[in-house]
């Protein structure tokens, strides 16, 4: 039976968006929630390699699949009835993983995405559980001997497959953007436009557990539109304003001016429409006791505007934990060209007519997009002649 | 020249004029929440430059007008660099008002202002006897010698003074040739040798060599006690306290309204909880204090005090504008025949106001407008982000409205300086903005703001620093006539 928890689409039920703050042209939308539940909590564990290795196949330092990348930080999700205070502090220091040297550096070896820790606890890697997500999409390659395909892409499918996010700090705004934001009484979270363009949502459950999160967000890792829009100056000054023909008195006034906070909160929701509302596929990654920790992508058309992220849903369906990515077109574009085919069981000429596209060009979209090497270097060849005649 | 033309000119004068005395308020040069200290320093270096260029009488008279101590040495620094005017009417107001500012501004801005005259290599006559003059002034000269050593001895050479008595040689053929008749010289000289002498030396002075000596500092703190000035026993609280020492007593109903609001705030919740009648007797008295000097009586007072995150500053200015919020409160609460205040997050006392949350001014605004007061007096940095941009939409349309005969008077009082436009960051047109840098001033700011505002003429503003030159010079020439008698005495 299908978990009716799992998300078929995101809906910010119980959250209100407040009116945005604006640094150069980064616009922070607050995310406010009425209802607060106390019994899911998140907490920050720092690591300070520089270079994590996470097993997901296997024994710690064993053979089998790994993810490798730069971690900063990952998230202690508390979820004992009557937890509380104690999670901060005592528990930090808990020993997670492996910490050894390699040359000049140091790496950390973890232990899984996400890893139980104690009877209502368990660390999670953020966003890199999502992308972890992505890149394992159609990882394995053909599962039918195709004779177009590359003797490597037959034996070990798409491995190693690597995508580039762009760090928080590597873009100098973030951080005086983070360090002036006027943090809401009741936020648990943000939603961060670059350009008036929707990056990332963060959304925690309490209030508490952000503002201790708040400046994490600079040590996350967003889509490369962090930096392409460098040469777009502000974000442009919304201005709302009061109709003066409505007001006669200082009730009016007063209504006046919680219509124009209202209409903020409508504008915002407006402008993620791209990642509120659409269509996600989402797939369970842990069940922590009433909580359904899970992660999703959108649709991967490349038209349209394309988010990954995980969540936390809680027992009513209420959206308790949110983190997303907004990938780049280059990305949308490998990972609909891997859907399709594994959609059309990576026959070639079935995936070109499902795209509406030749063979030839499908060969050709699938070099470009940096998959060149799961075909025969003699096919790929052939392709690219033809499709040269025919220009 | 045509009419409108002569209007356009008056009006382009008046308003360069009034953003010039806003910033001379609030302007340090120092780092602010939203703007960092390089841009601070470029913007008001050009404002200064301009303004002396163009008005050069009002830019001296500026100095009269009760602006902050970096703005005053600035504009000295600026007149003495620009050299006499040619009419002797002119450079006898202006040289009156060079030695009375100086002489004004505490000690070590002033021996600060003598020294840039040497790195911005400004060697005229007049600055060379304005420098004498100071000098010659001082009331204890050994002791300046010893706290401001450097500075007092770039002075000496730069403008070729002649010390009187030791001073000369202890600053210029160095203070280990020779044993010293004056005791704190002698003080000085022993306490390079001998731990006993530091003791009798000024803190400032004693602290440096103190570590040199390897004393501890809970001892030393405890020793020097006695030899702590007011502001030193304030600023050392905090530190005090974290060496393990004992705070040195202060005497709270002498600090100033706003350096002990400041110093209110640095304590943490619990202990201005657990000391809440003894700060709050304090402020109280220092804000009465500065009411019988600038006695202002004001009718229905309704103030909006913003305490979001903004207020808590930077790490120059520490919680500066939500200390000037908290001064504010008591100052016109003191000065209001009725008073209320609204915070942008509400406060359940005061005193225990904290930096936290966004800036939501329009609610609290709301409610002291239909609270129905005279005066409603917004202390606020200038940024409204819940809804952005409320208080100005909310203001036009309350005045073009419902109050187009102005029963009801709005200002807008803010203590940061925003380098980008020159200013203090205004709400709009129909708020005039003032800047100001303590509470203390804000008697004087307020009688500025209908400049702000826009409808006062540039020959108005004239005559109210020109107007408030005289008396200014005469308290100057009051204080130094009883300094002198009691000189003498």
């Amino acid at each position: 039976m299908k978990d009716t928890r799992l998300i078929q689409k995101l809906e910010p039920r119980g959250l209100r968006l407040a009116p945005s703050q604006v640094w150069g042209r980064l616009r922070l939308v607050p995310v406010l929630r009425d209802v607060v539940r106390d019994d899911l909590r998140l907490s920050r564990r720092r690591y300070g390699e520089d270079l994590s290795v996470v097993t997901l196949e296997g024994a710690l330092k064993g053979r089998g699949l790994a993810y490798v990348t730069y971690i900063p930080h990952g998230l202690v999700v508390d979820w004992s009835p009557r937890q509380a205070d104690a999670t901060y502090g005592t528990r930090l220091q808990a020993q997670d993983g492996k910490r050894t040297k390699a040359g000049p550096g140091s790496v950390r070896l973890l232990h899984r995405m996400v890893h139980r820790e104690d009877k209502h606890q368990l660390r999670m890697l953020p966003l890199h559980l999502a992308m972890e997500g992505f890149l394992a999409l159609h990882f394995g390659g053909p599962d039918i001997a195709w004779s177009e395909y590359s003797r490597e892409a037959l034996a070990r499918g798409l491995s190693p497959r690597s995508e580039q996010a762009v760090p928080g700090w590597s873009e100098p705004l973030l951080d005086g953007a983070l360090r002036t934001f006027e943090l809401h009484e009741r936020q648990v979270g943000l939603l961060l436009f670059n350009a008036d363009e929707l990056l990332s949502a963060f959304i925690v459950a309490h209030p508490d557990d952000y503002r201790l999160l708040h400046r994490t967000l600079l040590e996350d890792f967003y889509g490369e539109l962090l930096l392409q829009f460098g040469f777009l100056t502000e974000a442009p000054p919304l201005g709302l304003s009061i109709d003066d023909a409505r007001v006669a008195n200082l009730e009016d006034l007063k209504a006046e001016v919680s219509r124009m906070r209202a209409d903020w909160g409508d504008f915002h929701a407006f402008m993620a429409g791209g990642l509120f509302g659409v269509e996600v596929t989402s797939r369970k990654v842990y069940e922590a006791g009433p909580f359904l920790l899970q992660r999703f992508h959108t649709s991967l058309v490349p038209s349209e505007e394309n988010h990954l992220g995980e969540a936390i849903v809680g027992p009513d369906g209420a959206l308790e934990y949110l983190k997303t990515f907004r990938l780049s077109s280059a990305q949308t574009r490998r990972a609909y060209l891997l859907q399709q085919l594994a959609a059309s069981d990576w026959a070639l000429d079935e995936a070109a007519e499902v795209m509406r596209t030749t063979r030839d060009d499908l060969l050709v979209r699938l070099h470009n997009a940096g998959f060149g090497y799961l075909v025969k270097p003699n096919v790929l060849a052939e392709a690219r002649r033809s499709m040269g005649r025919a220009r | 020249m045509s009419p409108t033309r002569e209007v356009r000119i008056e009006q382009v004068a008046r308003e360069d004029l009034v953003m010039f005395v806003n910033a001379c308020f609030s302007c340090t040069g120092q780092r602010e929440f939203y703007g960092d200290a390089r841009g601070q320093t470029v913007s008001i270096e050009f404002l200064h430059q301009y303004i002396l260029g163009n008005y050069r009488r009002l830019y001296r008279r500026t100095l009269a007008a009760g602006i902050n101590h970096f703005n005053q040495a600035q504009i000295l620094l600026n007149l003495l660099a620009a050299g006499s005017p040619v009419d002797a009417e002119d450079r006898r107001e202006e040289g009156a008002l060079i030695a009375a500012a100086l002489r004004g501004l505490p000690t070590q801005r002033a021996f600060r202002v003598l020294e840039s005259l040497r790195s911005r290599r400004i060697n005229n006559r007049r600055a060379r006897a304005v420098a004498r003059e100071y000098v010659a002034g001082r009331s204890h000269l050994p002791f300046d010698a010893v706290k401001y050593r450097s500075k007092l001895r770039a002075t000496a050479a730069h403008c070729h003074l002649k010390l009187p008595g030791e001073t000369g040689p202890f600053l210029f053929h160095g203070w280990k040739k020779r044993v010293f008749v004056e005791p704190l010289l002698e003080s000085f000289r022993q306490a390079h040798f001998s731990q006993g002498a530091l003791y009798g030396l000024p803190f400032t002075v004693a602290e440096g060599l103190a570590s040199r000596h390897g004393v501890p500092r809970d001892v030393f703190l405890q020793r020097i006690e006695p030899r702590l000035t007011q502001a030193e026993r304030l600023r050392l609280q905090e530190s005090a306290a974290r060496e393990g020492g004992v705070e040195p007593p202060v005497d709270l109903a002498r600090a100033p309204l706003t350096k002990l609001a400041s110093y209110a705030l640095s304590l943490d919740v619990e202990t201005r909880r657990a000391r809440r009648a003894e700060l709050h007797a304090a402020l109280e008295r220092s804000a009465a204090r500065v009411l019988a000097r600038a006695p202002s009586a004001l009718g229905r007072v309704a103030v909006v005090l913003d305490n979001s995150y903004s207020a808590s500053g930077s790490s120059q200015k520490r919680r500066r504008p939500l200390a000037v919020a908290l001064a504010a409160h008591y100052l016109l609460e003191g000065a209001a025949r009725e008073f209320r205040a609204f915070w942008t997050s509400p406060v359940e006392e005061p005193l225990l106001a904290t930096a936290r949350g966004q800036s939501d001014l329009a609610t609290p605004l709301l409610e002291a407008l239909s609270w129905g007061a005279d005066l409603v007096v917004i202390v606020s940095d200038g940024y409204d982000n819940d809804p952005p941009g409320a208080v100005a939409e909310l203001t036009r349309v309350y005045r073009a409205k419902l109050d187009p005969a102005r029963r009801t008077a709005l200002v807008h009082v803010n203590p940061v300086f925003d380098a980008e436009e020159y200013s203090p960051r205004a709400f709009g047109l129909a708020v005039p903005t003032v800047g100001v840098r303590d509470a203390e001033d804000l008697p004087t700011v307020l009688g500025f703001a209908r400049f702000a505002e826009g409808t006062a003429t540039l020959r108005e503003l004239e005559q109210y620093l020109a107007a408030r030159v005289a008396p200014w010079l005469e308290r100057d020439a009051g204080l130094r006539s009883r300094a002198a008698e009691e000189g003498e005495a």
